[in-house]
C-alpha cells in the first residue's frame, strides 16, 4: 500500500454551536478521482476548505505525502499544489476572466515595468487564452467582466483556474451543479484527463450517476465524520445512499 | 469538448472549440450600460456645448476656465483616494474634516518654526501628508482589523479630526502661511496653467496609472469584487484595505496644503459638505458603491459636471440652486443605472 498524496486525520472544527467536522478522516492517492459525498451540511466544503488552507481545523492532522503539514492560509495549500474550485467559485465577478484566472498569481511586466507594479496583459492574455482552448472552456470574451457571463460559464472559468494551476490535488466542490447534461458530461471527461496527467481529483457531487462513472473510489461523510469508503466498481447507488443517510454505518470499509 | 451553457451548435467532441465564434455584436444599449463612463462624458460634453452656445464669450472666457479648472483641481484630488476607496467597497467620510486636520496641523508647524527659510514649506508640505496618512492609517486598522463598517468608522474620524482642528486653533481661521507657498502655489502659474492645476493633474494621471495599469489597482478591483475571493486568492486582503485608506488620508492631507496656498489660511468651516461632494464625483463617473466598479477617468469627469453646472447656470442668469437639483438628479440617474446594470446581469 503507498502512502496518500494528501490526508487528514481526525479533523475537528466548530463554528459556534455548529460542530461541522467531528473528527474526520479522508485519504488522497495520487493520480485517483476521489468523490467525496454526503447530504447536505454533512461537512464536505468545510473539510475542502481546511485541505484547501481557508479554514483552519480545531484540531487534527493534515498530512502531506506522509508528512504532517500546516496551511494557515490558502497560499500554503497552493505551494503544495492543491487548488480548488469553490462551490460558490470565488471568482471576482467584476474582472475578467483572464484576470481571474491569474488573480494574485500575475505575470508581472518584463523589467523596471514589473517592478513598479505593472503586468504583462498580453502574455497572461494569450496563455489564458491557450489554457481556455486546451481545456475546450468556452469564454464568449475574454475582456468582458466575469458577472456578464452565466453560470455554466462561470463555472467552466472557475475549473479552467483550478486546473491550470494544478500540481497534485484538485478539489472540486460541485463544479457541475450549474451545468446542463452535455456540459456536465464535459466536466467529468475533463475530470479524466487531469487525472490521466497524474493528478488527483476530489469530486463533490449530489449525483450518484455522475459519481459512480468518473471516481475510482468513494468516501462517504456524515454529520462531519466519514462513515465509508468503497472502491467505485464495488458499490451500487443505494449502498452509497444508505451511507449517506445513515442506515448503513461503517468506518474504514476501504478498497 | 466545451463547458458552455449555449453550445448546442458545437456537437463535435474532442475537439477543442473556438473561443471566440459566437461572439455576439452588443446592442448600444448594452454597450453604454457597460461603460457607464461613456454615458457621464457624452453628458458633461453636452453640458458644456449647451453654455458655450448660450454664453459663449463670458463661459469661455479665460478667467471662467481657470476657475472652474482650479475649483475641479481641489475637488478631485479628494475624488482621487475616495475612487480608490469606493472601488474597494468601501467609504471615506472623514476626507474633509481630514482635510481641515491636516492644513491646521500643517500651519501650526509652519508657524512654530518661526522661520521664513525654504525649508518651511516642505516641513508643513511633510505634516499635512502625514497627518492625512495617520488619519488613513487609523481608518484603515478600525476596518480591516476590528472589522467595523467603513460608515461608522469614517463617521467617527470625521468628527474627531475636526473637533481636533478646532480645539488646535480655538474655532477661529489661522493665517501667517508663508508668502512663497502662497505665490509659488496658491496663485502661482506654469506655462499659463494654475500650479493647482497642474498639480492635480499629474496626480491624477499617475494615480489613474496606478489604478487600471498595476498589481495594486487590480487588487483593488478584486477587493472590492469578492472581498473573500481575493483572500482565497492569495492577496493580502487586509493590508490592502489598510493602504487604501491610507491613500485617501493622502489626498486629503494634500488637498488640505493645496487649501492653505490657496486661501493662505485655513478654511476650518468650509468643508463641511467635501465628503459627499467627492463620493458624488466618484459615483457620477461610474464607480459603484457596491464595489469593484469604476475609473479614474470616470472620476474626472465626475467631478466637472457639478463644477460646470455652478458656473455656468450663475452666467447664464439662473440661481446657481439649480445646480444642486441638478446635480441631485444626475446622481439618482447614476445610481438607477448601476442598479439596473446589475440586475440585468445573469446570476
Ligand atoms: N462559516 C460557517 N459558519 C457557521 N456554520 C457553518 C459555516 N460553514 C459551515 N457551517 C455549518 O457546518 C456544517 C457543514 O457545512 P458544509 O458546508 O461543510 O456542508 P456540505 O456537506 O458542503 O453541504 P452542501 O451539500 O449543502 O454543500 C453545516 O451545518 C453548516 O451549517
Ligand atoms: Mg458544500
Amino acid at each position: 500500500m503507498t502512502t496518500p498524496i494528501l490526508s487528514a486525520r481526525n479533523i475537528e472544527k466548530s463554528f459556534g454551536q455548529v460542530r461541522a467536522m467531528q473528527g474526520a478522516s479522508f485519504d488522497v492517492d495520487e493520480g485517483e478521482i476521489v468523490a467525496l459525498i454526503g447530504d447536505n451540511g454533512a461537512g464536505k466544503s468545510t473539510l475542502t476548505k481546511i485541505l484547501s488552507g481557508v479554514l483552519q481545523p480545531d484540531s487534527g492532522e493534515i498530512l502531506i505525502d506522509g508528512k504532517p503539514v500546516h496551511f494557515d492560509s490558502p497560499l500554503d495549500a497552493r505551494t503544495h499544489g492543491i487548488e480548488t474550485v469553490y462551490q460558490d467559485l470565488s471568482l471576482a465577478v467584476d474582472l475578467n476572466a483572464v484576470q481571474n484566472l491569474y488573480l494574485g498569481r500575475e505575470i508581472s511586466a518584463p523589467g523596471l515595468m514589473g517592478r513598479l507594479g505593472f503586468l504583462d496583459k498580453k502574455l497572461m492574455r494569450r496563455r489564458a487564452q491557450e489554457s481556455f482552448t486546451r481545456l475546450g472552456v468556452r469564454v464568449p470574451d475574454l475582456r468582458a467582466a466575469v458577472a456578464n457571463f452565466s453560470g455554466g460559464q462561470r463555472q467552466g472559468i472557475a475549473v479552467a483556474r483550478a486546473l491550470m494551476w494544478a500540481q497534485r490535488v484538485v478539489f472540486m466542490d460541485e463544479p457541475t451543479a450549474a451545468l446542463g447534461v452535455a456540459q456536465t458530461r464535459n466536466v467529468l471527461d475533463l475530470i479524466r484527463r487531469v487525472r490521466d496527467n497524474g493528478i488527483s481529483v476530489v469530486l463533490i457531487s449530489h449525483s450518484m450517476p455522475d459519481v459512480l462513472a468518473v471516481s475510482d473510489r468513494v468516501t462517504v461523510l456524515r454529520h462531519g465524520r466519514r462513515v465509508a469508503t468503497y472502491a467505485t466498481g464495488a458499490v451500487t447507488s443505494d449502498e452509497l445512499v444508505a451511507a449517506m443517510t445513515g442506515a448503513l454505518e461503517r468506518e474504514g470499509a476501504s478498497a | 469538448m466545451t463547458v458552455d451553457t449555449a453550445s448546442d451548435n458545437t456537437t463535435t467532441k474532442d475537439q477543442p472549440s473556438m473561443l471566440h465564434d459566437a461572439l455576439p455584436r452588443k446592442p448600444l444599449i448594452r454597450r453604454l450600460l457597460d461603460g457607464p463612463e461613456l454615458m457621464i462624458f457624452g453628458s458633461l460634453i453636452i453640458i458644456i456645448a449647451i453654455f458655450t452656445v448660450m454664453a459663449p464669450a463670458a463661459f469661455l472666457s479665460g478667467i471662467n476656465l481657470r476657475n472652474m479648472a482650479i475649483e475641479a483641481s481641489m475637488m478631485m484630488i479628494l475624488a482621487v483616494g475616495m475612487t480608490y476607496v469606493i472601488i474597494a467597497s468601501g467609504i471615506d467620510l472623514s476626507v474633509g474634516a481630514v482635510l481641515v486636520f491636516s492644513s491646521v496641523a500643517s500651519l501650526i508647524a509652519m508657524r512654530a518654526t518661526g522661520s521664513d527659510a525654504s525649508w518651511v514649506p516642505v516641513l508643513g508640505l511633510v505634516v499635512s501628508l502625514a497627518s492625512g496618512a495617520l488619519w488613513g492609517l487609523v481608518n484603515g486598522l478600525l476596518i480591516a482589523r476590528a472589522r467595523l463598517t467603513p460608515l461608522i468608522v469614517t463617521l467617527a474620524s470625521m468628527g474627531i479630526a475636526l473637533g481636533l482642528a478646532r480645539l488646535m486653533t480655538g474655532g477661529v481661521d489661522l493665517t501667517g502661511v508663508p508668502r512663497s507657498i502662497v505665490t509659488s502655489i496658491g496663485i502661482g502659474r506654469l506655462g499659463g496653467l494654475p500650479v493647482i492645476v497642474l498639480i492635480a493633474c499629474v496626480f491624477t494621471a499617475i494615480a489613474g496609472i496606478a489604478l487600471h495599469m498595476t498589481r495594486f489597482g487590480l487588487y483593488t478591483y478584486a477587493v472590492g469584487s469578492n472581498e473573500q475571493g481575493a483572500r482565497r486568492a492569495g492577496i493580502k486582503v487586509d493590508r490592502h484595505i489598510v493602504s487604501i485608506y491610507v491613500i485617501s488620508g493622502v489626498c486629503a492631507g494634500l488637498a488640505g496644503y493645496l487649501t492653505l496656498a490657496r486661501f493662505s489660511s485655513t478654511t476650518i468651516s468650509g468643508h463641511a459638505m467635501d465628503n459627499l461632494k467627492a463620493i458624488t464625483a466618484v459615483v457620477l463617473g461610474g464607480a459603484s458603491l457596491f464595489g469593484g466598479v469604476g475609473s479614474m477617468y470616470g472620476t474626472a469627469a465626475g467631478v466637472f459636471i457639478p463644477v460646470v453646472l455652478a458656473s455656468g447656470l450663475i452666467i447664464v442668469g439662473l440661481p446657481s440652486f439649480w445646480q444642486e437639483v441638478a446635480v441631485g438628479i444626475v446622481l439618482l440617474a447614476a445610481v438607477l443605472l448601476d442598479q439596473y446594470r446589475r440586475r440585468s446581469r445573469s446570476s
